[in-house]
This record gives structure tokens, C-alpha cells and sequence, in this order.
């Protein structure tokens, strides 16, 4: 009971001073704005501070659950500390050396796949767009091939075009399609009709009315189409890796060979390196949208 | 600047009837009758404003005159093919600076760069944006993107200028300066105009005949010849002559809506 009335006490208090300096502060406001223009170091480190704190927080956790909690039972082997990760895996010669050719063909498979996506892709919306009934007929299809659990029908492109390069590119095609499809689509169709209208009144052709209208309409769609796929499809070269090992397989393989002999330092490293594939790849991507379509397009940047 | 047209035409300079319209009905696919019996003439030398309630068809009536649309009862003939027509929303390509937004048109027309690009500054000196060629859409004013749409059309060099309510996105200062410049370019480049508004002082101070029409379906109901010369003083607006019309339009938009 004291100590309630104690906190509206206090309570009272604060919000009283608040407002003394809320008067004070009122004549004069334009002070503050020059204050308000931070440095450059001060911006970055607003930007770069929370997700830091988070990032020691996080480590703070695993050093207690790996060092603590796991090493009193003897089996810290399941998580290692985050510095062996450096210690026995990226500062070993050989193990860098490993990781670093298993990401260059990870990214091979990934970025074929994904420029084979993006050809088909928007060649299909393209005529989905020119065509309605194309759009009617195979869109549908489309859908589907998003919705097909992608594991299951990994072995049968195995069966059909082999256990190596071509194989993993395929379900880097597979996985990256429908985001360049359905977003190019949408980009073609967000063309006003008052703009449509525009080019009718010239007797423009549908061929003229594509390059000089609905394509450059749609290139943000597609560049977002783009980020998206490109991030797909290096999980599908990952992906494909641990099932075709023919050839030479990437990062996935890797990984399934150090997560088989129980090296666990080495598959921390293998698995983060290949997420920062993932965020090279998407940060890369934003660039070039931002550099194609950034100076008219207000979203992109 | 002359143009090959196709032969169908009627001689268009003996003419100065422009547009002719007679009886022309609209009924769209879905029933909805948008026009019936509109008798409309657009003559050389004439600025016609047609005002009437939202939704009463006005649009619509430009859009057949631009041949968008086909009407589905009457005659509707238009003895030019140099139309220029301005959109609700300036419609500009964001992705093309002012100077190439501008070109557009002729170069739907494949007419080669060297034809397009001075006829391009010409009407943007016409419009009043000289120096603001290199801008992209998303850097300029509603207003401005008003200006750039007009001297797109103005590239066409039209005979006949259709104008779909071009500025009733635009605030009122804005507004009134665009109608002095369009009156401007109407006396200098010697077009005829048709231009749709719900504004019935922009209509009165515009025009040199106001047509009003009645809701759904809409109707010709009244027709009021504007006697001021051009090119208009502002200060019309502020004589009793000018509140008179004004008067006079108003009342028959309201007799033509109950």
C-alpha cells in the first residue's frame, strides 16, 4: 500500500518536471535542429549499434550453452564455441581453402540458375501479358510448380538429367521460377490504362507498346522478382548438392561431409559462410536494382 | 507540317467543322447508357467546354471523339487526324526526363531525332518549363507535369485538342494560371478545343461556348454562347457579365440534374 502510494508520488514528480522543462525548452525550439545533424559516425553507429547488441547477446547465450551447459555433460562437440569456428575453421589453411572452392561452385550453380530463371521467367509473362489465354492457360501451372514440395521432387530430376552440374542447376530453376514469373507479371499489368491509352491514340504496335511501355514499367517488379529468386536459388544449389554429388558438388556437400564425421567448427563455418552467400548475393542484387531503376523509381532506393 | 492522310478523309481544309457529332448514343456492353441523342459541333476557332455531374458521360464523349471508343448509335465524324488529347493525369512516362516525355509522341511516330527534338523544345518553350528538361516526373509539381503533358500534345500540332478535366487534380492558384497559358496557346496556335470540366467558372472563362449536359444518361441541355474576346482578361471574372453565365450555367446544370 506505502509503496503504491510512494510510485504515484513519484510518479507526480517526474511528470511535474517534465513539463518545467518542457517550458523551458518551448522558446527556444530551433536550437535543437543543428544538434539533430549527426556525423557520419554517429549514423553509422545508430545503424550498426541494435543489431551489435543483439549479435553479443546471442554469443553471450551460445558461450553459456556450449561452455557451460553442454561441455558439464561432455558433449560440447554438438556446439562448438563460437571462436573454433575461426580457430579450427576459417583460420585452417585447408579448411578455408575448402569452403572458399565449395562456395565458388555453389555460386556457379546458383547464378546459372538463376539467369536461366530469369529468362523463362519473363519470357513467360511476357507472353502471359501479349496473350491472355496464355496467361489463362499456364499460370495455373505455374502456382503448382511453387506449391510442389521441392525435396520430393529432387531424385526424379536425378533419374532424368543425371547426379551433377546440370541436376543442381535444374532445382535452382525450379525453386527461382515462380518469383520472376508472378513478378514480372504483376509489373507488366501495372501499367495505367491511361497510359495504354496514350499509345492506342498513336497506333502503336504491341511490340512497341512492350518496349517502350509495359517493359520499363515493370522493371522494378522485376528487379524485386530478382533479389528474390537470387536468394532462392543459391538455397536450391545447396540443396541439390546433397543429392547430386557427381561432378563437383559446393557448399551443401560440404557441409552433409562434415556433419557426417561429426566435425562440428568446420559446419559452422561451412553453414555461415554459405549464409553470407545468401546476403552477398541479395545485397549485389539490391545494388544493381537500385543503379537500373533507382533514379525514377522512388521505392528502390 | 504536313501529314499523309488516309484517303477516306474529307478534305479537311475545306471544311471548319471539326467535329460533328449527330445523335450519337453510348451504351456499353453492359447496359449502361452514358450518352443519348448529344448533337455536338466543334467548329475552327472554337474553344467548347462541356460541363455536367460526375458520371454523366462527358468523358466518354471525348473518348469517341478520340476514337477510343466507337459510339453505338448516331454519327460521329471528325474531319481531322492531327487530335491532340490531354489525360485526367499528366500519364507521363517516370522513367523519361521532361524532354523525352515530350518527344514521345513523334516518336511513336517514327519520326527520326532530328525532326522531334526541336519540334520537342519548341513546345516546352511554348509551355513555359525551357530549363527543366533533364527533370524526371517524380521532380516536378502537379502543375508542371500539367505543363509537360500539354506540350506533348502541342508536338502533334494539333487541330483539334481534346482536354479530359486536365487540371481538376490542381489547386486553385495553379489552376487559374494553366486556363491564362491555355487560352494563350488556343490564340497562338490556332486550335480548336474541346475540353471537359465540372468547374463552371473555368468553363464560362475559358470557353467561347459552354455546352452543359444532365446526369445519366447524359443529355445536351442546354448550349450558352460566351461573347468576352480572347484572349480573356482575368479581370472577366469579376464583372457582372461573367457572373451572369456563370448564373446561367449553373441553373441549367441543376434544372438538367432534377
Amino acid at each position: 500500500m506505502s509503496a503504491t502510494t510512494e510510485n504515484v508520488g513519484s510518479g507526480s514528480i517526474q511528470a511535474g518536471g517534465a513539463t518545467q522543462a518542457g517550458a523551458l525548452a518551448a522558446p527556444s525550439r530551433p536550437a535543437p535542429r543543428p544538434a539533430r545533424r549527426t556525423s557520419g559516425f554517429g549514423r553509422a553507429a545508430r545503424l550498426v549499434g541494435p543489431p551489435l547488441a543483439v549479435l553479443v547477446v546471442i554469443l553471450g547465450i551460445w558461450y553459456f550453452i556450449s561452455g557451460v551447459v553442454l561441455a558439464s555433460q561432455g558433449i560440447e562437440y554438438l556446439l562448438p564455441m563460437p571462436h573454433e569456428i575461426f580457430t579450427e575453421g576459417y583460420f585452417k589453411g585447408t579448411v578455408f581453402a575448402d569452403i572458399m572452392v565449395a562456395l565458388m561452385r555453389t555460386t556457379g550453380v546458383a547464378l546459372a540458375g538463376l539467369a536461366i530463371a530469369i529468362v523463362i521467367g519473363v519470357a513467360w509473362a511476357v507472353c502471359m501479358s501479349l496473350a491472355r489465354w496464355v496467361e489463362r492457360s499456364t499460370y495455373a501451372y505455374a502456382v503448382i510448380l511453387q506449391c510442389i514440395p521441392i525435396l520430393a521432387l529432387v531424385p526424379l530430376i536425378g533419374f532424368w538429367f543425371g547426379f551433377d552440374f546440370t541436376a543442381r542447376m535444374i532445382v535452382c530453376v525450379m525453386i527461382a521460377l515462380f518469383p520472376m514469373v508472378s513478378n514480372t507479371l504483376f509489373g507488366l499489368q501495372s501499367v495505367e490504362k491511361s497510359q495504354r491509352e496514350l499509345f492506342q491514340l498513336q497506333k502503336a504496335s504491341r511490340w512497341v507498346v512492350l518496349t517502350k511501355l509495359t517493359m520499363p514499367a515493370a522493371l522494378p517488379a522485376i528487379f524485386a522478382g530478382m533479389r528474390i529468386s537470387a536468394g532462392l536459388s543459391v538455397i536450391g544449389a545447396i540443396v541439390g548438392d546433397y543429392f547430386f554429388r557427381r561432378g563437383e558438388p559446393g557448399i551443401g556437400a560440404l557441409i552433409s561431409n562434415y556433419q557426417s564425421r561429426l566435425q562440428s567448427p568446420e559446419l559452422f563455418a561451412a553453414i555461415i559462410a554459405a549464409c553470407l552467400l545468401g546476403v552477398v548475393i541479395f545485397l549485389i542484387f539490391g545494388w544493381i536494382a537500385k543503379a537500373a531503376v533507382g533514379r525514377w523509381y522512388e521505392a528502390a532506393k | 507540317m504536313t501529314l499523309a492522310s488516309p484517303p477516306v478523309r474529307p478534305d479537311s481544309a475545306a471544311t471548319t467543322t471539326l467535329l460533328d457529332f449527330r445523335d450519337v448514343a453510348m451504351t456499353f456492353p453492359n447496359g449502361t447508357t452514358a450518352l443519348s441523342g448529344i448533337d455536338l459541333t466543334v467548329d475552327r476557332g472554337e474553344f467548347v467546354t462541356v460541363v455536367g455531374p460526375s458520371g454523366c458521360g462527358k468523358s466518354t464523349l471525348l473518348r469517341i471523339a478520340s476514337g477510343l471508343e466507337t459510339a453505338s448509335e448516331g454519327t460521329a465524324e471528325v474531319h481531322t487526324d492531327r487530335i491532340g488529347y490531354v489525360f485526367q493525369d499528366a500519364t507521363l512516362l517516370p522513367w523519361r526526363d521532361v524532354q523525352s516525355n515530350v518527344e514521345l509522341l513523334a516518336e511513336l511516330n517514327w519520326q527520326p531525332k532530328r525532326v522531334r527534338l526541336p519540334k520537342a523544345k519548341a513546345a516546352i518553350d511554348l509551355v513555359g518549363l525551357t530549363g527543366f528538361e533533364k527533370h524526371l516526373p517524380r521532380q516536378l509539381s502537379g502543375g508542371m507535369k500539367m505543363r509537360t503533358s500539354l506540350a506533348r500534345s502541342l508536338t502533334l500540332d494539333p487541330e483539334l485538342f481534346l482536354f479530359d478535366e486536365p487540371f481538376g487534380a490542381l489547386d486553385e492558384i495553379t489552376r487559374e494560371r494553366l486556363n491564362d497559358e491555355l487560352i494563350r496557346l488556343f490564340c497562338e496556335q490556332q486550335f480548336a478545343g474541346l475540353f471537359i470540366t465540372h468547374s463552371v467558372s473555368e468553363a464560362v472563362y475559358l470557353s467561347t461556348k459552354v455546352v452543359v449536359m444532365s446526369g445519366r444518361p447524359g443529355r445536351v441541355v442546354d448550349t450558352v454562347e460566351v461573347p468576352f474576346p480572347m484572349p480573356r482578361d482575368p479581370e472577366v471574372r469579376y464583372t457582372p457579365e461573367f457572373g451572369k453565365l456563370v448564373g446561367q450555367v449553373s441553373h441549367a446544370l441543376r434544372e438538367g440534374h432534377s
